[in-house]
């Protein structure tokens, strides 16, 4: 598996982001996979840099990736206070529907195969099989 | 993540204003917070705000992306304005129908109906 150590911040998981999405093309996933795996990225990324390590840029975000042509699997996982993702409102109950945050998780479930939090909460390991 | 997401094309059409997305991603929040910050100025110049947000070009969009336009939704709503989205594909539209976010924004299959539509 394939490890990145990076800063906590937007710049840094974007390169991260990119030599996942690189690994994933070359193994020609279809492009309703790239899409799903480009979003739940994004999402964990940002999770992990805004939610996890709450902005603190002295903190880092690490990403372990391992891709072949039929599994992708991606773990993030932060150093922060970590959370129980079970807490989460449900972004689509009528009284949070409009509020502006909340969708990550839910959209990360939505898009990949396997979604699972590790016991402390700063740990997300996505898979997305390539059909 | 690219950088080509922040960039946002405006024209005027029969007194609405639409703008368009240029780049094929709406992902990372440094891009994002750019473009809230230009369509709020937009719709500031405006009373009430008559927009529309064409997504023609856009493949990639993430839930920070949504809340962008929630905030935006809730700036137009709160000058009396008209906010319509159009020319989503459908692999796009798929993130509004799971968020259920199709059923607060109006959403039109082209630009000419979405313009059409508001009053």
């Amino acid at each position: 598996m394939e490890r990145m150590v990076i800063p906590s911040e937007l710049e840094s998981a974007r390169t991260v982001a990119e030599r996942v999405l690189a690994e994933v093309h070359r193994h020609h996933y279809s492009p309703e996979s790239v899409f799903a795996i480009k979003l739940a990225l994004e999402e964990a990324l940002t999770n992990a840099v805004k939610h996890g390590n709450a902005g603190d840029r002295t903190k880092r975000v690490t990403v372990e990736f391992s891709i072949n042509a039929k599994r992708a699997v991606i773990i993030v996982t932060d150093e922060g206070p970590g959370f129980d993702p079970r807490c989460v409102p449900d972004p689509t109950a009528d009284e949070n529907l409009e509020c502006p945050s909340g969708r990550g998780i839910m959209l990360m479930r939505a898009y990949m195969d396997a979604v699972t939090f590790d016991r402390t909460g700063r740990s997300v390991r996505l898979v997305k099989l390539n059909n | 993540m690219q950088d080509q997401g922040a960039r946002i094309r405006t024209i005027e059409q029969n007194g609405v204003t639409v703008a368009e997305f240029m780049g094929p991603d709406i992902l990372d929040e440094i891009h994002i917070a750019q473009m809230g910050e230009q369509l709020t100025d937009q719709i500031t110049r405006q009373q009430p705000p008559r927009l529309v947000l064409d997504f023609t070009h856009v493949a990639h969009m993430s839930s920070a992306a949504l809340g962008m336009l929630i905030t935006l939704l809730k700036r137009v709503r709160e000058r009396q304005g008209h906010l319509r989205l159009c020319c989503i594909r459908p692999q796009i539209y798929e993130v509004f129908v799971i968020t259920k976010l199709n059923g607060i924004f109006e959403i039109y299959d082209d630009r000419s109906a979405a313009v059409a539509s508001i009053p």
